[in-house]
């Protein structure tokens, strides 16, 4: 390899998310149908849907787990989250992820937001200052669409990953283009969770039409490509036929129009455009063309040159990998209820407050967020979460802890209940004792289970998530729950 | 070195109000009903007693903090009034520090109280309640049968027992309690009720159905002790003395250590061996007239006969089918009804489970009364959830046994 290609800037890895229910469309259609029997047609597939201890940022986490598979953590120079969904409009949402991978403080982060470009912008800008220490681009989105709605219809939950930086790119960055200009296909406010949507038709022909083929085009260009010579073009729109539309004005083959996973996922608003970036290098050859496009108040044009290191990367999940972790759902009244959306009679026991000191919070943010335990330097005991005393009844050691990392430990089932009695937004509340490979056990809420594949030493994989909302002063609690393993 | 608590403290008096729920009294009248029982048991006046103990575990819905509450319902002659908390097993300890103040030689005469009014909740079962600010982070609240279900897992992992016989057999345990609760005027529950009704009641926390829960209650018992020599000199002829008093806390190695399994509780088999050895009992199989255990939920009371090394680990279930703590067996268990049907103000159970032992030893227990003259009557209480708790275990018996 010459140092030209040592040097090369672009993406080491990618990951993906994508929540295990999966949504029948023809469910939604069943419920609503009677008032919206326009939305018939869209009435097919499914779509991937967080559950209600999921946000982007519990997703991002996943999708960044996946991409980090095999690479060292604490290179990590800077961590952005892109999303206009994000939990918190201030307290650094890309913080949060970041105490849960468990990076070294010395970190950058940011929350970039705002537009469904927002995932490609702030792709754009990692690439143009790679350093040589990798950054950590992560997208998600979790929409909360008004029921009986075209985008119910058409959302989906997910995340991405990809790590940016210079030396052996499994795909190398050949140019960006962006434009921008204010054009107001949907808008939502800040702090709303409901988009109000122009015309379709307009927004087709001088939203899609007008403004991307032009700087598309313009890009090629400047990239002295042409439309045949892309092998992947990644068009981020739900809307039938724009996709193909754009590659015919392009002359982009239309066996390069990358699949939109719109039958099997839905639309992930800003994390579409890297979601299926990340889908496409799953599959992507060494020499293919990959061009990313995103659309929102402008557009972003990218094009990348997949790279011999693709063979060498180690297989990860990806899209497709969690797109075959899959339970389907016809269960539409419980997605309107964890979407806050359906207000039903959650009893008294839900009034149980969830304030949580803040102070404590800082202190023990390594257990809480980032699942860290103890493990005794002179016994070698693990322990969760990490105390002055060691747990070892044989040799209760005081201050002989050195943190240990539980969040990536394989751990199985002890004991285990499904609890009917205690207050969950899914019932029952299923939870148990849990002991990790190596040593180290908790009491841990089991998640993405159902009860009856429970059972003692069934294999786990812990998972970030919302613990619990503290309703009165919206604040929202992490911590790490145990899925099954796979 | 210490010579254990045995015969050092006898039983003056002792008072129980009737369990359930009392929707018409506070809990300072609950207090009143279980002491006025106990002092005309003692026979002496308020001014006679030197210290005093409150076990109480709910301040929230009750009383409110400190011994303050105690001091007022009775009318306390200002003396020391202590409130301890200890989750389930409150209320053996407000007994433990009665017991120890007055086998120190510091008192004359110490009352324990236990009481809890948990019908002002709003719903059944016990109230949500926080464990704590960091535990509340990375903790599980839970509910109580949500925690002590998870036995029934891994017992049934353990022993390789379906299903299916352990939900029998744990169906007998409460099919045995609601038997015996009928016949007790104080009960909360006196209803019989069949295997069948059990087996079939719905699912609060898998395996446990409505019928493998307790009554939650309103409640109050009160003990009075003494010494020995101070009893006989009030006039007492027949003596029921402390044998044993033993309390064992989790520190964390059942939750975080390992070698626990999750199919018993490590705590109860650590006070029993204690408890046994001083009230001199080598084999509590043979020498124990009637046992008192804290069965919160079934589950928890069939592997607490294994933990009390009465039955055989992994043999418990086969114990319990074959009418072993029947009422007419060889060791009868809750023969008042136990929390499962003389039901569970959490502050005074454990003082009304050695209320129920003093009674049978005394020969006072009206038609349940065990027909066998009792030599040795044993109190289990349980507090917290499998993996952390606190277990107490007292055992009394006549003066010369």
């Amino acid at each position: 390899m010459s140092d030209q290609a040592m040097n090369d800037t672009g993406i080491l890895a990618y990951g993906a998310y994508v929540p295990i229910t999966r949504l029948q469309r023809g469910a939604i259609h069943a419920a609503n149908g009677w008032f919206a029997g326009g939305l018939r047609g869209l009435a097919k597939g499914e779509k991937a849907i967080a559950n209600w201890d999921e946000d982007p940022i519990t997703m991002a986490v996943e999708a960044a787990r996946d991409c980090l598979d095999g690479f060292d953590r604490a290179a990590i120079e800077q961590v952005t989250l892109a999303s206009t969904t994000l939990p918190y409009a201030d307290r650094q949402n890309a913080g949060v992820v970041k105490e849960a991978l468990n990076l070294p403080d010395a970190v950058g982060a940011m929350d970039v937001a705002g537009s469904q470009r927002a995932g490609t912008a702030s792709l754009i800008a990692l690439l143009k200052g790679a350093g040589e220490r990798p950054a950590l681009h992560l997208a998600a989105e979790r929409t909360t669409p008004t029921p009986a709605s075209e985008r119910e219809m058409n959302a989906g939950d997910a995340a991405s990953a990809l790590l940016i930086g210079r030396g052996r790119p499994v795909a190398r960055l050949l140019g960006t283009h962006s434009v921008t200009m204010d054009f107001v296909d949907h808008f939502r406010e800040a702090g709303q969770s409901r988009d109000y949507d122009w015309e379709a038709r307009w927004v087709r022909d001088e939203g899609f039409a007008a403004i991307m083929i032009p700087a598309i085009a313009e890009a090629l260009k400047g990239f002295g490509r042409s439309g045949a010579d892309i092998t992947h073009f990644i068009a981020p729109i739900a809307v039938k036929g724009v996709p193909e539309m754009l590659a015919k004005k392009l002359g982009i083959a239309p066996e390069a129009i990358a699949d939109t996973l719109k039958d099997r996922l839905g639309h992930a608003g800003a994390a579409q455009p890297t979601l299926m970036l990340a889908d496409v290098l799953g599959r992507a050859k060494p020499g293919e063309l990959v061009l990313v496009t995103s659309f929102g108040q402008g557009c972003d044009v990218l094009l990348f040159e997949v790279t011999e290191a693709i063979a060498t990367l180690r297989p990860r999940l990806g899209v497709a990998g969690w797109l075959a972790r899959r339970v389907e759902s016809t269960n539409y009244m419980k997605y309107l209820f964890h979407r806050g959306l359906l207000c039903l009679d959650r009893g008294m026991r839900a009034e149980h407050d969830s304030k949580t000191a803040l102070t404590a919070l800082w202190r023990n943010r390594k257990a809480v967020l980032g699942l860290v335990g103890g493990r005794c330097t002179r016994t070698g005991t693990v322990q969760f979460p990490k105390t002055e005393v060691s747990v070892n009844p044989n040799d209760h050691a005081i201050r002989t802890q050195e943190d240990y990392p539980l969040a990536e430990v394989p751990a199985s089932v002890m004991t285990f209940t499904a609890d009917s009695l205690t207050y969950s937004p899914d019932p029952p509340n299923c939870y148990g004792n849990i002991e990790f490979v190596g040593g180290g056990r908790m009491m841990a809420e089991f998640t993405d289970f159902a009860p009856d594949e429970l059972e003692v030493g069934k294999e786990l994989r812990m998972m970030f998530r919302i613990k619990s909302l503290d309703e009165n002063r919206h604040f929202r609690r992490y911590f790490w729950k145990a899925a099954p393993a796979f | 070195m210490a010579t254990g608590i045995r015969d050092k403290v006898a039983i003056l008096g002792m008072g129980c109000a009737r369990f359930g729920e009392r929707w018409d009294k506070d809990e300072d009248q609950l207090m009143l009903e279980a002491y006025e029982e106990a002092m005309a048991d003692a026979g002496i006046e308020t001014s006679q007693i030197d210290a005093a103990w409150l076990g109480a575990a709910f301040d929230a819905q009750n009383i409110g903090p400190s011994g303050i509450p105690l001091a007022m319902a009775l009318r306390l002659n200002d003396i020391g009034v202590t409130k301890v908390e200890n989750y389930c097993a409150s209320g053996t300890e407000s007994f433990r520090g009665a017991v120890y103040a007055v086998a120190s030689g510091a008192c004359d005469i110490a009352l324990a109280m236990g009481a809890e009014k948990l019908k002002d909740t709003g719903y059944g079962g016990l109230p949500v309640r926080t464990r704590g600010t960091t535990h509340d982070m990375i903790g599980i609240t839970g509910s109580a049968p949500g925690n002590f279900a998870q036995i029934a897992s891994a017992y049934r992992a353990q022993h390789g027992v379906s299903r299916e016989d352990l939900k029998r057999a744990i169906a007998h345990v409460s099919v045995k309690s609601h038997a015996n609760g009928s016949k007790n005027p104080k009960a909360h529950l006196r209803n019989e009720v069949t295997i069948e009704q059990v087996m079939a009641a719905p699912m609060i926390a898998e395996p446990l159905g409505l019928f493998d829960c307790c009554g939650v209650s309103d409640g109050a018992a009160c003990a009075i002790v003494t010494t020995p020599e101070i009893a006989r000199a009030l006039g007492k002829t027949d003596i029921v003395t402390i044998k044993a008093l033993q309390v064992a806390t989790s520190n964390g190695w059942e939750l975080q250590g390992s070698g626990w399994n999750g199919s018993y509780f490590h705590t109860t088999r650590v006070a029993a061996a204690k408890a046994y050895k001083d009230a001199g009992i080598t084999d509590p199989r043979a020498q124990l007239s009637l046992i008192e255990v804290h069965d919160c939920f079934s589950i928890t009371e069939l592997v607490t006969m294994e933990d009390l090394h009465i039955s055989r680990e992994g043999d418990g279930w086969r114990d319990v089918l074959g009418g072993f703590f029947d009422a007419d067996g060889q060791i009868p268990c809750q023969i008042d009804g136990g929390l499962k049907c003389f039901g569970h103000p959490i502050g005074a159970s454990g003082l009304r489970m050695i209320y129920e032992n003093y009674l049978q030893l005394l020969g006072r227990a009206g038609p349940r009364q065990r027909k066998d003259n009792p030599v040795f009557a044993l109190s289990h209480n349980l507090g917290g959830m499998p993996n952390q708790n606190v277990s107490a275990i007292a055992i009394v018996g006549l003066a010369d046994a």
